[in-house]
């Protein structure tokens, strides 16, 4: 690793004092720190952000606010999102391991970057970790690479199960900036597609930092996450689907289906959610769903399987929040 | 960076460089050699101490973030001589071989019991809100973080099964 101070600051505004040009953020450093003993990021400070009280969950008018820190363990753990939001307890849980868990941290999950393996390994070619160098995965070997939202200047995966979770849910992020002002933003707008710059991954602007994520009244009481990996737990997703449903009369009254394993970022298709509003289940319409969400999708040799993956597993899902 | 990190019951007062991982604090600074260094990367669970009462891999985390922490590793399970009930059962049940992943499965294992005591969930728990019970399913889904290389399975779970009762 790297030489960097370490702060340890106890309020917001000093942690935003402390940053500047070279700063990370630590939360649980399970990704930061594995990626500096690599090498593929080189902070030359660390401001630690546990010790700032950003570490509860309060209930809000009708939804819940999460602080940056809450550990991954207890955020899955706490009551009320078991009660209410239990696609996101599910998806944490289908995560990591327990010891990274009850390390790993909300915002640093959010921000945890890919698995690629040319990202993390500093003699291959890399658009994301050395812009303008080229992409070694484009006619690379491929496995766990993305197929939608891609560029060709990136295909690499983003591979969070907690913030799938969280896109199904319309969660917001709370950023809190150098001057003290706070902006709230959807997924949608946080996230960004690779396009010419996969460097740039967030709309968060350097040394902003993240307080809260905020989940809003569950817009469905049918809940489920599953996903599918190569073996039984403690891997990444090859393929997930969150799903969020509300139904009356027999008939899908509201669907909000998040994927991972597919996207760029966790990804969400309208088109989809919109397929199913006001229809009554059927494995016809299932299928439809999945030929939509693949309408566009970038079957690079080696990925080819995605597309079957992800269709079944959605057909699956919907199967069992719908019965 | 002065830090104090107390091992089980002992206070030590370190002056650490920052890029000190809790692991090489543990083994090179203060000789507790019996945690052990698998992958370094937080894939193998070999690391898993207990710092404040959670399981954590010592490996990914930096040992200045634990000033003040609370820490128990494989050296402080048992008491003086005689050894915690998980330790008996996992040598009554040979729940080792080559003994590389033990320190880390006991550790695990210690504080995954107390997870399951206070009610915490795993993926394959069926219902989020009912009572855990810790059926052998249970059991390898949260020992999940801690590889065994040697694939001691059969008797590590045998081993956490028979500790759950006592
Ligand atoms: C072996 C292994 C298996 C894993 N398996 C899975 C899996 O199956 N599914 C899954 O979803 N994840 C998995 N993970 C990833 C894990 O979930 C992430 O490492 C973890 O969530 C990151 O959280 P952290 O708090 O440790 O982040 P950190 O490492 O502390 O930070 C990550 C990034 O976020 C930034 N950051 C942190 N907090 C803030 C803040 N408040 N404001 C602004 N920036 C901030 C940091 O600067 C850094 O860039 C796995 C990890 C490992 C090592
Ligand atoms: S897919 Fe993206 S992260 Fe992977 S090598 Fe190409 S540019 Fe880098
Ligand atoms: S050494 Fe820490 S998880 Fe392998
Ligand atoms: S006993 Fe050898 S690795 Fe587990």
């Amino acid at each position: 690793m790297r030489p960097f101070d370490y702060h340890r600051p106890d309020t917001a505004e000093a942690a935003l004092n402390d940053a500047s040009d070279g700063t990370a953020f630590i939360g649980g450093g399970t990704n930061l720190l594995d990626l500096m003993k690599l090498e593929v990021m080189t902070p030359d400070r660390l401001v630690d952000v546990n010790h700032l009280g950003l570490n509860r969950i309060e209930e809000t008018d009708d939804g819940i606010e999460i602080g940056a820190t809450v550990r991954n363990s207890d955020l899955a753990d706490d009551a009320r999102i078991r009660r209410r939001w239990p696609v996101l307890s599910r998806a944490l849980l289908a995560g990591a391991s327990p010891q990274l868990r009850n390390t790993a941290t909300t915002a640093g999950n959010l921000l945890q970057r890919t698995r690629c393996p040319y990202f993390q390994d500093i003699d291959a070619a890399c658009n994301k970790r050395d812009p303008g160098s080229g992409c070694a995965a484009v006619g690379g070997e491929l496995r766990n690479h993305a197929v939608l939202g891609t560029s060709e200047h990136c295909i690499a995966l983003h591979p969070s199960d907690m913030a799938v979770a969280m896109r199904a849910l319309d969660a917001e992020v709370v950023i809190r900036g150098s001057g003290g002002s706070t902006r709230t933003t959807g997924l949608p707008d946080f996230y960004r597609l690779p396009g010419e710059t996969p460097h740039i991954e967030t709309t968060l602007e350097p040394g902003e930092l993240i307080t809260a994520i905020r989940l809003p009244a569950p817009p469905g009481d049918r809940q489920a996450y599953r996903k599918v990996r190569e073996r039984a737990s403690y891997a990444f997703a090859l393929v997930s689907t969150a799903a969020v449903l509300r139904m009356e009369n027999g008939k899908i009254a509201s669907a909000a289906l998040a994927f991972g394993g597919v996207g760029t970022q966790p990804w969400r298709d309208a088109e989809v959610d919109t397929l199913l509003r006001d229809e009554r289940p059927s494995n016809a319409l299932f299928d439809k769903a999945g030929e939509v969400l693949m309408r566009n999708a970038e079957l690079r040799e080696g990925l080819e399987f995605k597309k079957p993956l992800a269709q079944r597993v959605l057909k699956a899902v919907l199967t069992e929040v719908t019965r | 960076m002065q830090t104090t990190l107390t091992v089980n019951g002992t206070r030590h007062q370190l002056d650490l460089d920052p890029r000190v991982t809790l692991l090489d604090a543990l083994r090179d600074h203060l000789c507790l050699t019996g945690s052990k260094k698998g992958c370094d990367h937080g894939q193998c669970g070999a690391c898993t101490v207990i710092a404040d009462g959670r399981r954590i891999n010592a490996c990914l985390t930096l040992a200045v973030m634990h000033d003040g922490a609370e820490l128990v590793t494989v050296e402080g399970l048992a008491d003086g001589e005689s050894l915690s009930p998980l330790q008996q059962a996992f040598l009554d049940h040979d729940g080792m071989q080559c003994g590389y992943c033990t320190p880390g499965q006991l550790c695990s294992a210690t504080a995954m019991l107390e997870e399951v005591r206070a009610g915490r969930a795993s993926h394959v728990t069926g219902e989020l809100e009912g009572e855990m019970r810790l059926t052998r399913e249970e059991i390898t889904e949260r020992m999940s973080g801690n590889l065994c290389r040697c694939a001691c399975y059969s008797g590590i779970v045998a081993a956490i099964e028979e500790a759950a009762t006592k």
